[in-house]
């Protein structure tokens, strides 16, 4: 808005006189007017606003493009945007019918609901009498679940978006991709027939299938040796076109594929990966922790060493004072003294925290358990979680079996869970609450995970409505992702519903990935 | 009201604008009476026969607000833009005397109204998208200038204010003078979850009410305490967001509130004299260290950069001949200050402020951090005997050890990052003391004695003979490992 102003002012002293035209977009908050006010212009501005909430990236997911939801209402508190979150609940439902069923947890759900509730009082009468078509809408909060949000992505979407940065479906791939010298933006969707059946496979097995398809291309190529004058015609008439363009998509993923596998072989990769693990399955803490000590006195990159410290605290509820200290005090001396403000905000987010004495649980934890069967360790983990305050990761973990036990080798061609999406060490959290108040259809026999979760709950169901709902669209699930939504979590839920037979169409305030949402919360240099 | 009621009810009367009345049933009753009148007397405007369409659209028969949505139903799409209209539409409010206005005071005839105005951009696309009616007859948008207009009325109650706030209308919150009735605004605000409007009702009370008032009524309120935080941030009302952290008693806030200035400032020394200001300040303890540490930092980094400078044009010094500076050492953080001063500085005695011992004891870095750097600055000026002189200790027997607080594995990674010739690769990977990682990095660097002497120890002729495959035909390894291979005095494993 100063900018603006200062434009404008400047103009004025110059003596032009102009028009001048502003547009909000999604929305004009009166803080702006305010400032319009006050330099002095708001006279000479004429201002719009241009609704624009819902972007459609792809066919079952809707953005809203705020990235800055995350940021504003998880580390500063401001609600700003519920507002808008409430219009587009409001217009899909005014688009698709009412929604018969809606669940969710996390404040901030609870408070877009509240006020969409509001909306539809206001408006009543215009969804009145229409077929639901959306069966099941869920409002899940960024920080119910961070911990999925923070792991390195290994499903090919995912790690795309990790490596090169997907924006608004969109990705702009340099020339050591396209193998030639200019680098190409290339919109990923489902219209890109390639894309569409690697998207959510994990890793390993995209190579071997692009592969696979690049020997059935060079065949169907090759087929034209033996053709005659008429069904050459065809071929060229017909199919060549799409085999030309699926040529040339092949070898842009393989290209991305090589890119890819170049650059996590130089950043050790399998030693980041194992230390993930390591921290999801709370082994090893003090090795991970060395990992990380590592990592920032390398001067690896500063967003990463904040992503593995983030990790750390949150599955293990804080980092021990000493920890935190050491740690911060390297980050620091690494990266630059000015992040001392970072930590700050972390804090207040409660992503990177301390352990206030008394709670450390880990070395009393990690030793118990070595010595108990399961079901007790279960048991004593439990009841030292009901002792600490914030996280509760490892109990929830627990509770929920997020890490899967595997005998022998996890299948990732062929897998059998939602851990697929990490290689089979870890189901998102945020999913599996998903899958299973979606089985039970309320939030029954989940009180104790609710409580570790440390949050608020709702499920509202409205029978007149749901009566009216076929059975079609009782399995058309609307999931509402407010403060962003990884690509990993979107796979797993595809596969989820492939696995239950639901279909599943994701809203959310951004796309997001661990590296943006440590962005968010650093202080950048001005 | 210094008014008698009489009076008022002359006044209220007489104006052009009725949208008041005490009783507010009467309120909207009247206003849907004067809507119907109102818009049936358009009927004498229009001149299209469109809008004839339009208007039987609208017709006022039987229930007003069901055929207004009744006929939002039909026509397409549901645009925010739009979405104002209908909201506008609905809201009772809006519908004040239109017809008395003797012309319409904008442009906008009343065709305008009833076909949709098209904003820039809207959601045309998703409602073609949507709907199949190409003339798109968007609900009776009434357009702000008129909503500006007309529902001037000020007597809402705080909770139709701040719905009416929600919705982005215009708003006098004047009248709410009373601190009550401000409170009870900033409740209804707060009730309704709307960040916007929480932050719209607390630009009004921080214009209206004294800070310390303010200040004492918002402790008790967190939500709206943080969003007052949040706008006095982003406004860069630095003087109003401190007051209000000493008020709280935040007082370590305060000081990062303080302390996040210095991000603007460029000037080196203006902002060495800014953090400054920052060390007496009420951070914690550990924070407070590493505020003082950032001002020392930034006060050797201007030293040297004006020193280095000035060696470097001089042109006398070697090592700036050779590699010269690619940036400016201000504001780097102290690891990458102490890579340059291991870098260009290196032999310097303790005394010097671009020493990195004297780096290393004002700051007290750690040994595992120096060794670390100080190797990857040798090792890349491929200064092997410094990087030697890093390793070597001197036991109390007199004896030279290497003995490295990083492990070894990691000193071979970056001496070959650097591109080490192999026999200084060779005497390190010799010094990893796991075997595994030994022979690994053995095998992925070419250090073929190790290798070969490694398998020699482990008594594994397997692999041995396996190695022999990959060393060079003829060289002296082959050699090596033939005769180690015919030894009788090897007892192998294999």
């Amino acid at each position: 808005m100063r900018y603006i102003a200062n434009l404008v002012n400047a103009d004025k002293l110059a003596g032009r006189t102009r028009k001048y035209k502003v547009i909000f977009s999604p929305q004009k908050f009166y803080a702006c007017e305010m400032v319009l006010e006050e330099e002095g212009i708001y006279g000479d501005v004429s201002c719009d606003e241009w609704a624009f909430s819902l972007l459609p990236l792809d066919v079952d997911l809707l953005s809203m493009e705020l990235p800055e939801f995350f940021r504003d209402y998880f580390l500063e508190g401001d609600q700003r945007w519920i507002n808008t979150v409430a219009q587009a609940l409001h217009l899909l439902s005014t688009l698709y019918g009412p929604f018969p069923n809606s669940y969710g947890i996390g404040r901030c759900a609870k408070m877009s609901y509240e006020l969409w509730r509001k909306l539809e009082e206001e408006e009543d009468g215009e969804t009145k009498g229409r077929r639901p078509e959306i069966g099941h809408t869920f409002l899940l909060d960024r920080d119910t679940d961070f911990v999925t949000a923070l792991c390195s992505q290994v499903v090919y979407e995912g790690l795309v978006d990790d490596t090169f940065r997907i924006k608004c479906g969109s990705v702009d791939f340099g020339p050591e991709v396209t193998s030639s010298d200019k680098s190409l933006k290339v919109l990923l969707n489902a219209e890109d027939k390639v894309f569409s059946e690697i998207r959510n496979e994990h890793f390993s097995n995209v190579f071997g299938f692009l592969s696979q398809k690049a020997r059935n291309l060079q065949a169907q190529y090759d087929r034209r040796r033996g053709m005659d004058i008429k069904q050459m015609k065809n071929f060229v008439s017909q199919e060549l076109k799409g085999l030309k363009q699926e040529h040339r998509l092949l070898s842009l993923h393989i290209g991305a594929c090589e890119s890819i596998m170049k650059k996590k072989t130089k950043q050790d990769f399998q030693e980041l990966i194992k230390t993930e693990h390591a921290l999801l399955e709370g082994f090893s803490i003090r090795e991970s922790t060395s990992y990380i000590e590592e990592h920032i006195d390398r001067q690896v990159s500063p967003i990463e060493s904040l992503r593995l410290m983030c990790l750390l605290s949150i599955t293990e509820n804080g980092l021990i004072p000493k920890d935190y200290r050491s740690l911060k005090t390297q980050y620091l001396q690494s990266y630059g003294p000015e992040h001392l403000l970072t930590f700050s905000n972390l804090r207040r987010a409660g992503l990177l925290t301390e352990q206030a004495p008394g709670d450390t649980l880990t070395a009393v934890e990690s030793k118990v358990s070595k010595l108990v069967t399961d079901k007790a360790a279960g048991k004593i983990t439990d009841a030292f979680s009901s002792l600490a305050k914030r996280s509760n990761f490892r109990a929830i973990s627990k509770k929920l079996n997020l890490i899967p036990r595997v005998d022998g080798e996890y299948d990732l061609k062929v897998p059998r869970d939602m851990a697929y999406v990490f290689s089979g060490a870890y189901v998102p959290l945020s999913c599996r609450i998903i899958e299973q108040v979606l089985e039970r259809r309320s939030w029954q026999g989940l009180d104790e995970v609710v409580r570790l979760l440390n949050c608020s709950e709702f499920a509202f169901t409205d029978m007149t409505k749901e009566d009216k709902a076929s059975s079609e669209s009782l399995r058309l699930i609307l999931v509402v992702f407010l403060g962003g939504c990884t690509f990993s979590e979107i796979s797993a839920l595809r596969f989820l519903g492939r696995e239950k037979g639901y279909r599943f169409i994701f809203l959310t305030t951004a796309v997001t990935n661990s590296a943006r949402l440590m962005e968010a919360m650093s202080e950048v240099k001005a | 009201m210094n008014r008698t009621k009489g009076d008022e009810e002359e006044y209220w009367n007489s104006s052009k604008f009725k949208a008041f009345t005490f009783d507010d049933e009467d309120d909207e009753l009247s206003q849907l009476k004067e809507s119907k009148r109102a818009v049936n007397s358009l009927r004498d405007f229009v001149d299209d026969d469109d809008d004839d369409d339009d208007l039987e659209r609208v017709s006022w028969s039987g229930e007003p607000v069901g055929s207004i949505s009744w006929s939002i139903k039909e026509t397409a799409g549901n645009s925010g833009s739009t979405h104002e209209g209908r909201e506008q539409l609905k809201s009772r409010n809006s519908f004040s005397s239109y017809a008395q206005l003797p012309k319409p005071t904008s442009t906008y005839s009343l065709s305008s109204f009833f076909r949709g105005r098209t904003r820039p951009g809207s959601f045309q696309s998703l409602s073609d998208a949507l709907s199949d009616t190409p003339a798109k007859s968007y609900a009776p948008e009434l357009g702000r200038p008129k909503g500006e207009y007309r529902d001037y009325s000020n007597d809402w109650s705080p909770s139709d204010t701040v719905r009416r706030l929600r919705k982005g209308k215009v708003c006098s919150l004047e009248r709410f003078r009373s601190l009550q009735d401000k409170l009870q605004l900033l409740e209804e605000a707060v009730s309704m979850h709307d960040g916007n409007v929480i932050t719209a009702v607390l630009i009004f009370l921080k214009r209206t009410l004294c800070k310390e008032i303010l200040f004492r009524e918002l402790e008790v309120r967190q939500v709206a305490l943080r969003h007052l935080i949040h706008f006095l941030k982003e406004i860069g009302d630095q003087k109003l967001l401190l007051d209000l952290f000493r008020y709280l008693d935040r007082t370590e806030e305060l000081a990062l509130s303080h302390y996040r200035e210095h991000l603007n400032i460029q000037d080196p020394e203006k902002r060495k004299e800014f953090l400054k200001t920052c060390i007496g300040l009420p951070f914690s303890a550990e924070d407070s260290a590493h505020i003082q540490d950032h001002y020392t930092l930034l006060e050797r980094q201007i030293i040297i950069e004006a020193n280095d400078r000035h060696l470097e044009s001089a042109g006398q010094t070697e090592i700036f001949r050779k590699h010269p500076r690619k940036a400016s050492i201000l504001n780097m953080p102290l690891v990458t200050t102490l890579f340059y001063s291991c870098f260009y500085h290196y032999t310097e005695a303790e005394g010097t402020f671009s020493s990195p011992i004297n780096l290393k004891k004002t700051f007290k870095i750690p040994d595992k951090q120096y060794v670390l750097t100080a190797l990857a600055a040798r090792a890349k000026l491929r200064a092997w005997h410094d990087v030697d002189a890093l390793f070597t200790t001197k036991n109390w027997l007199g004896y030279t050890k290497k003995r490295a607080p990083i492990g070894f594995h990691r000193v071979v990674e970056i001496l070959h990052k650097n591109s080490a010739p192999v026999q200084i690769l060779q005497e390190y990977v010799n010094l990893v003391e796991d075997v595994d990682t030994k022979l690994n990095l053995a095998t992925k660097f070419k250090c073929h004695d190790v290798v070969i002497d490694t398998y020699r120890d482990l008594k594994d002729r397997q692999q041995l003979l396996a190695y022999r495959s990959k060393v060079d035909k003829g060289s002296a390894e082959e050699e090596k490992i033939d005769a180690l291979l015919s030894s009788p005095q090897i007892r192998w494993k294999n």
